[in-house]
């Protein structure tokens, strides 16, 4: 009696083991579609003739061709404010990480290396960048801009504006903290004799951290640094509340667009976006299995 | 060498405050200082054209009491935990299957989980109206097979908002489930199973508990930006789906009334701060045993 219930209690078992095993699956399976789909229709339909409709009307590069246009110069505006946009982008990416890998790298070494009164605070004012939610920060950023320029235009009468500046400014502030904390892990997964190996062989500190502490960290300086330039290039939020007219970046271009009007050239500059975004994911990839 | 001499320990606070100084600086200057203007913006009367004058009031916060306001406030957080929901009852079996994969498959199937995050989120976002709209993939689909009649309205409403979020967040569920369950002993399993738990109660009384810690992080990464959203109902939903995000922008862009989007903005950082600061203050306590 009693094995026959526990034989029938295993069977059950085995049953229910199996749906839960296929039902895991299919979870797997569906999530990973969710997340593809939507790139995949976008991607297919920068090739749609039709402007409008989700109906497949023929394949097309136009466009594809609506973009590149600007290039040689003789294209409308819209194609060359892409451009113009492009451009910025690239520039506050490159300035801001820049900057924020400096000084993210500095006060990341300082954090691990040094005991010093007022650490806790300290580790409080960079940790709150992360969490802080993005529209905060930018509404932040403008109380700020916006009261300063009043005070310097009542002090100096000098006239200043939102633009590229107060943008960059802004950036390097959120990106600060993402490369400390790359920047920082790598620090205490360092193995601490090779350095003490280095000061017993008679290297002062500074040749010390020149020769040895530098080049070891390197790898996280530059995960830090990419971090920083794709939160950079993707960040809408801040930009938004920083720019001002005329300082017009990729995402805020995208967001006008699609805000505006939504026409297939999107889908081609987004296609676009994806295959560069691709490319850097992969080679960053490749540059790494290399190392190991 | 071990006992450091005064003029070392004096390079030594140079050499700290160098490290120190740039960082910190930028920091209070443009991270701090701005945020407690906000602070202070907060308790000040608004301005004839945009901007304050410079009068102390409550008026700001008592109107976060107003219906209107109200109502957009609990609708922020009746997605946020929507969102959550969903991520954790999509992310958790997802996480587990990649989790009990052999070990070269896991690593593929991560790539594939972070792959789209590196595509700009207004682009991710975007994908969904060329699905959703009238004209949609969805409508064109089901109308070419005669299921509807009239297009069905799937955007501009809380739906949309609540798709594009659970599609926005869900790798932020998955990633830190997928840390805790790979780091779980799956022998336990068995264990529990000799002893006679079927695979349910193995599941509530072991598994869940021993991942507890993945399920409170990925929960809080997924509720605290997805509480503070602005671009996806701005983006997917309609005037009956704005968020507290798309209260603020307006109250700053729109309405030019600066004090009030400054109280909503930290109301927006209250509810994110109260969350963390309980999980920071718990997660200290358990590392004491």
């Amino acid at each position: 009696m009693i094995t026959s219930s526990l034989e029938k209690n295993q069977k059950l078992d085995r049953w229910t083991r199996i749906i839960g095993q296929r039902l895991l699956e299919l979870t797997a399976i569906l999530s990973i579609i969710f997340l593809y789909l939507p790139i995949i229709i976008l991607v297919i339909y920068s090739f749609n003739e039709s402007r409008l409709n989700a109906v497949w009307r023929g394949f097309t590069l136009k466009w594809y061709q609506s973009l590149f246009e600007g290039v040689a110069g003789q294209a409308d505006i819209a194609t060359q404010q892409i451009w113009n946009a492009l451009f910025n982008s690239l520039w506050v990416g490159g300035i801001s990480t820049l900057a924020a890998t400096v000084m993210g790298t500095l006060i990341g070494l300082a954090m691990e290396r040094f005991r010093f009164q007022g650490k806790s605070a300290l580790e409080a004012l960079l940790f709150l960048p992360i969490i802080i939610p993005d529209i905060t920060m930018g509404i932040s950023l403008l109380i700020f801009f916006s009261l300063l320029f009043q005070l310097i235009q009542t002090l100096t009468g000098v006239r200043l504006v939102l633009g590229l500046p107060t943008v960059i400014i802004g950036h390097i502030a959120f990106n600060i903290s993402y490369v400390a904390v790359i920047v920082r892990t790598r620090i205490a997964e360092l193995d601490p004799t090779l350095e003490e190996a280095a000061l017993d062989l008679g290297a002062n500190e500074w040749r010390t951290f020149y020769r040895i502490t530098l080049p070891l960290i390197v790898p996280g300086i530059i995960s830090g640094a990419l971090l920083a330039f794709t939160l950079s290039l993707d960040d809408f939020v801040i930009t938004f509340f920083t720019a001002g007219v005329g300082a017009t970046t990729l995402p805020v271009f995208i967001y006008g667009m699609i805000k505006l009007s939504v026409t297939p050239a999107i889908n081609a500059i987004s296609t676009l976006m994806l295959v560069a975004s691709l490319v850097i994911l992969v080679s960053s990839l490749a540059l790494q299995r290399q190392k190991t | 060498m071990t006992h450091p001499s005064p003029s070392q320990t004096l390079r030594q606070k140079i050499n700290l405050s160098i490290l120190l100084f740039p960082a910190t600086f930028w920091l209070i200057l443009f991270f701090l200082l701005p945020l407690l203007i906000v602070l202070l913006y907060s308790f000040l009367e608004r301005g004839t054209y945009g901007g304050v004058s410079w009068v102390f009031t409550l008026e700001n916060y008592q109107r976060l009491i107003n219906p209107i306001y109200w109502g957009v406030l609990t609708r922020s957080l009746n997605l946020a935990f929507l969102t959550t929901t969903i991520c954790l009852l999509v992310g958790y079996p997802l996480a587990f299957f990649i989790a009990t994969r052999p070990p070269r498959w896991q690593n593929t199937l991560l790539l594939l989980i972070i792959i789209p995050f590196w595509t700009n989120f207004l682009i991710r976002i975007y994908a969904w109206i060329i699905i959703l709209r009238n004209e949609g993939v969805i409508n064109t689909l089901l109308q070419s097979l005669n299921l509807i009649n009239q297009p069905l309205d799937l955007l501009f409403n809380s739906f949309a908002v609540s798709i594009g979020l659970v599609y926005g967040y869900l790798p932020f569920m998955v990633l830190p489930l997928y840390a805790t369950l790979e780091k779980f002993d799956f022998s336990l399993i068995e264990a529990s199973h000799d002893l006679g738990a079927n695979d349910l109660k193995t599941l509530i009384r072991v598994v869940l508990p021993l991942t507890l810690r993945g399920i409170v992080a990925g929960s809080l990464l997924v509720f605290i930006p997805a509480v503070g959203e602005f671009i996806t109902p701005d983006i997917l939903g309609g005037a009956k789906s704005i968020m507290i995000g798309n209260l603020v922008q307006n109250q700053f862009l729109g309405a030019r009334n600066w004090p009030f989007g400054s109280v909503l903005s930290i109301v927006m950082m209250a509810i994110v701060l109260v969350p963390i600061l309980i999980y920071f203050r718990n997660s200290e306590n358990s590392n004491q045993f």
